[in-house]
């Protein structure tokens, strides 16, 4: 049982834990153990921000009820305004009026802040990329993406992986060497 | 202080004070902007703006044929899909005179009242939610959970299922869809009373929502208001009832209407739809007819040159869809005239003269999905 790629072995589709063991060699004793306090409190805290324009905000608001419950995973209190959140799950088109907006809201959140790109939308346009006048073709022309979560849309399940890698994400910053979001990263 | 700066405060207390509500606001249920003007904490009149989910679903649909349709139509109204891609279904199917399958009539009707249940629930959870009830948001939600499971053994999505194809369903349902379905039923009639007890008697709730965004009959037949929001004024336009499609004239079901016309009637309505949902599903799951899940169609699908025309009743009111076809496998033109763009535009006449807390009351009871509106 598997998936069944021919040039790719099912053992190969490991779990980015590559990430972390390239992140964390090297480096001094006491600035590796204040880095491993911070991200541990940084990673298991992540505040999302309420924005949600289409259908992936309904499986957005799936996951953090009953049955999936992403509360367990630290991503805990969707808050209202940006200024008090972490991360923001882009969950649905974003279209050329609404693009301002998103990266006045981006702008507006403090640092460290991580953005999520969730569905088909959010990562290129979707179902939208064609013969469409008005979508923005990808959420990253506008901001800067860490996680991009596929689907249309995307089942809660996929939404609490792309946290959880994300939080591996953050497991694998330093001090030492703060994360700058410069405008190269845009596309 | 002089007397110069006093008139002037005075002055400026009597000033009119324009705020903007959305488009990232939690209680706007999407990126809808209010322009809400305000004189201290009174609304005296709301602005709607719309546009930024506007993704030109019916100039795309131009370029695309009458199958690929159907996948951009759940995009709209994504807590009715079924419906919406109920609608195209039919309006292509009666401009080629296509009969379907009885099967597919059943089971289309048996979806479009499961989605409107799984509507209805995360409509009731997040207005719940607005007015300072968390519980109800996991209540609601709980029991949804149960109708996408049915709905992912059926047809692998959870959400956006474009389930139905012009002459029939893309394929059968599982050997597992009616056992489930009855199961649900049988949870569900005893957990509904649950809601009541929790939400519609709450003394805080009632007092929040009694009285409170009064639309008169005559004001909603003059905005187009349709489904339950315009039922709780009193204005019969169920269409399920007065124009019945699929295999709604083989059911025996009541048409919810409310009089009072506030927003304690509009949660009425869906309250009670629930319940008629429960009775459709219940008279129709067990005689589901077994000839064949699609009628023959022609593999490219071409409507002959006219214009065509179908109503069906989602979730939140009236979908019409008008086709004008040149005879080739694309439309030439299409329209969708979506429920939700008439009741928004109500709002001004509900909200105006009330309170800025009551305007969560009535944008909630009006159920909006924004991507409808823009579309």
């Amino acid at each position: 049982m598997g998936i069944d790629i021919k040039s790719m072995k099912y053992e190969d589709f490991g779990d980015n834990d590559s990430l972390e063991i390239f992140k964390k060699s090297g480096g001094n004793i006491l600035l590796t153990s204040v880095d491993n306090l911070l991200n541990w409190g940084r990673s298991n805290s992540i505040w999302p921000l309420t924005f949600a324009t289409s259908c992936c905000g309904i499986e957005m608001m799936a996951a953090g009820a009953s049955r999936h419950d992403f509360a367990r995973f630290g991503i805990e209190v969707y808050r209202a305004t940006p200024r008090q959140a972490d991360v923001i799950v882009v969950a649905g088109t974003i279209v050329h009026k609404m693009a301002p907006i998103l990266k006045r809201l981006y702008d507006e959140m403090a640092d460290p802040k991580y953005v999520i790109a969730m569905g088909a939308c959010a990562i290129s346009g979707g179902p939208f990329y064609y013969n469409s006048y008005s979508v923005v073709r990808g959420v990253d022309h506008v901001i800067p993406v860490d996680v991009y979560i596929p689907g249309c849309p995307p089942r809660p399940e996929a939404l609490l992986y792309g946290v959880m890698q994300l939080q591996r994400k953050i497991k694998g910053e330093s001090i030492s060497d703060p994360r700058k979001v410069t405008n190269e990263d845009l596309l | 202080m002089s007397e110069e700066i006093i008139k002037n405060i005075i002055v400026k207390e009597n000033e009119d004070y324009i705020i903007n509500m959305g488009p990232q606001h939690p209680s706007t249920h999407g990126v809808l902007r209010l322009e809400v003007c305000l004189q201290g904490e009174t609304v005296k009149y709301i602005v709607p703006h719309v546009g930024y989910i506007h993704r030109g679903i019916e100039k795309m649909c131009e370029a695309n044929t009458y199958p690929q349709i159907i996948h951009l139509t759940d995009r709209m109204d994504y807590l009715s899909a079924h419906m919406n891609n109920e609608a195209v279904c039919l309006c292509v199917e009666n401009a080629m005179q296509v009969e379907v399958p009885e099967r597919v009539k059943y089971v289309r009707t048996i979806l479009a009242e499961l989605n409107r249940l799984a509507s209805h629930q995360l409509w009731w959870s997040a207005f719940g939610m607005d007015l300072g009830a968390l519980t109800t948001f996991f209540y609601g939600l709980r029991d949804r959970e149960l109708i996408l499971d049915i709905f992912e053994e059926s047809f692998g999505s959870r959400l956006l299922h474009s389930f139905n194809t012009p002459g029939g369903l893309m394929h059968d349902i599982h050997p597992n869809f009616q056992k489930r379905t009855k199961d649900f039923i049988a949870y569900f009639r005893e957990k509904l009373p649950e809601y009541d007890q929790l939400l519609t008697g709450n003394i805080i709730f009632q007092q929040r929502t009694k009285g409170i965004g009064l639309l008169s009959r005559e004001k909603a037949i003059a905005y187009g208001v349709t489904g339950p929001s315009g039922r709780g004024s009193g204005f019969s336009c169920d269409l399920r009832k007065h124009a019945p499609y699929s295999a709604y004239d083989k059911v025996q079901f009541n048409e919810i209407v409310y009089t009072e016309g506030d927003t304690f009637a509009r949660y009425n309505v869906r309250m009670d739809e629930m319940r008629e949902s429960l009775n459709i599903i219940e008279q129709l799951i067990d005689n589901i007819p077994s000839d064949g899940h699609t009628a023959k169609m022609k593999p490219i699908i071409k409507l002959p040159a006219g214009e065509f025309f179908q109503r069906v009743e989602t979730a939140r009111g009236e979908l019409a869809v008008y086709i004008v076809s040149d005879g080739n496998k694309t439309p030439y033109r299409i329209k969708f005239r979506s429920p939700n763009f008439s009741n928004l535009f109500v709002m001004n006449e509900l909200a105006a003269g009330g309170k800025i807390a009551d305007l969560i009351a009535i944008s909630g009871s009006l159920d909006l999905v924004i991507p409808d509106i823009d579309r």
